[in-house]
């Protein structure tokens, strides 16, 4: 099986997230310059953490129009799984892969801390090697972590389970205190409609060793690659 | 030549943290009176070439809804003027 890993210019996580799918899950993984116009070779893509041009305009916005984003797109919309993680999520909304934005932390300050959070779908491709309601332990690092979504589109992510991970406390409740942006519902990773998508702000690359404080993350890539090879 | 000033700004009904946070700053510098306060992004271009109104406010608008604004949180305003070299 082989992750593909996209480097924008500013992407910084792009080498956390090719170290873990290496060495740690012990998977294939290769770097995607943003300038790539062929995904065949690849099982899996992740668009890296980081800042992409800077955060030019708004978060995501000019790295959506790079040569590689029509290639995810059609890989998307084929079934390919692709997996967005902070400003790959900002990009994932800006390109439409996935629905509603990202607004600044309703804090105004850059968060960088750890977060628990909730499993609130257990059966997506990117989150069924965990236990439905597991309580995880993730950093977070961003200034635009803030998910929106109106009324309607919120109560559709509900009624499809296409929430994949809530902001809650050490025990799992969901709650206003254990909110740390302000995300509407405590939202910190959606999917798309055919679960095949999944954008999230708390970075499971930075949380797959426990040296590094907490392994939670990588049972995210583990359901990957148990996804790619049996379904 | 038609220059148009384009202001993004967040939809009504969104919470825009940065203009709370402003107008919190200027409450606390006494500045009490302020009822509401908007941040956004301003934006001037000017297209190059001939063409009508019609046709040079609808590039326009295309650009913002595109690329300059977010649709999704955010709206916009443009003012389009023609220019005479």
């Amino acid at each position: 099986m082989k992750f593909g890993v996209v480097v924008f210019p500013g992407s910084n996580c792009d080498h956390d997230t090719y170290h873990v799918i290496r060495k740690v899950l012990g998977a294939e993984a290769l770097y995607i310059w943003h300038k790539e116009t062929s995904l065949q070779i690849f099982d899996a893509i992740i668009l890296p953490g980081g800042f992409s041009y800077g955060d030019y305009l708004r978060a995501g916005a000019v790295a959506r129009f790079s040569p590689v984003m029509n290639e995810i797109i059609k890989f998307a919309k084929k079934g390919g799984p692709v997996l967005g993680i902070c400003n790959g999520f900002q990009i994932l909304l800006e390109s439409g892969l996935l629905p509603g934005a990202l607004i600044p932390n309703d804090g105004m300050r850059f968060l960088c801390q750890t977060v628990y959070l909730k499993v609130a779908n257990a059966a997506t491709p990117f989150t069924q090697a965990y236990e439905p309601g597991q309580v995880l332990r993730m950093p977070i690092a961003h200034y635009s972590g803030n998910y929106f979504a109106d009324d309607e589109l919120l109560k559709r992510l509900q009624d499809e389970g296409r929430i994949a991970f809530q902001y809650c406390d050490a025990d799992g409740n969901v709650t206003t205190e254990a909110n740390p942006n302000g995300s509407r519902f405590n939202i910190a990773g959606i999917t798309n409609e055919y679960k095949n998508v999944l954008g999230m702000m708390p970075h499971p690359e930075r949380a797959s060793e426990a040296i590094l404080g907490s392994a939670d993350g990588l049972k995210l890539f583990e359901s990957l690659l148990e996804k790619v090879y049996h379904g | 030549m038609w220059k148009a000033k384009i202001i993004v700004t967040y939809k009504p009904g969104i919470l825009d943290p940065e203009a709370k946070t402003i107008q919190h700053a200027l409450g606390s510098l006494g500045y009490e009176q302020i009822e509401h306060l908007t941040a956004g992004r301003f934006f001037e271009l000017t297209l190059n070439g001939q063409m009508d109104r019609e046709s040079a406010a609808a590039r326009v608008n295309e650009i913002c809804e595109k690329v300059l604004s977010n649709p999704v949180i955010q709206q916009f305003r443009v003012e389009l003027t023609e220019e005479r070299p």
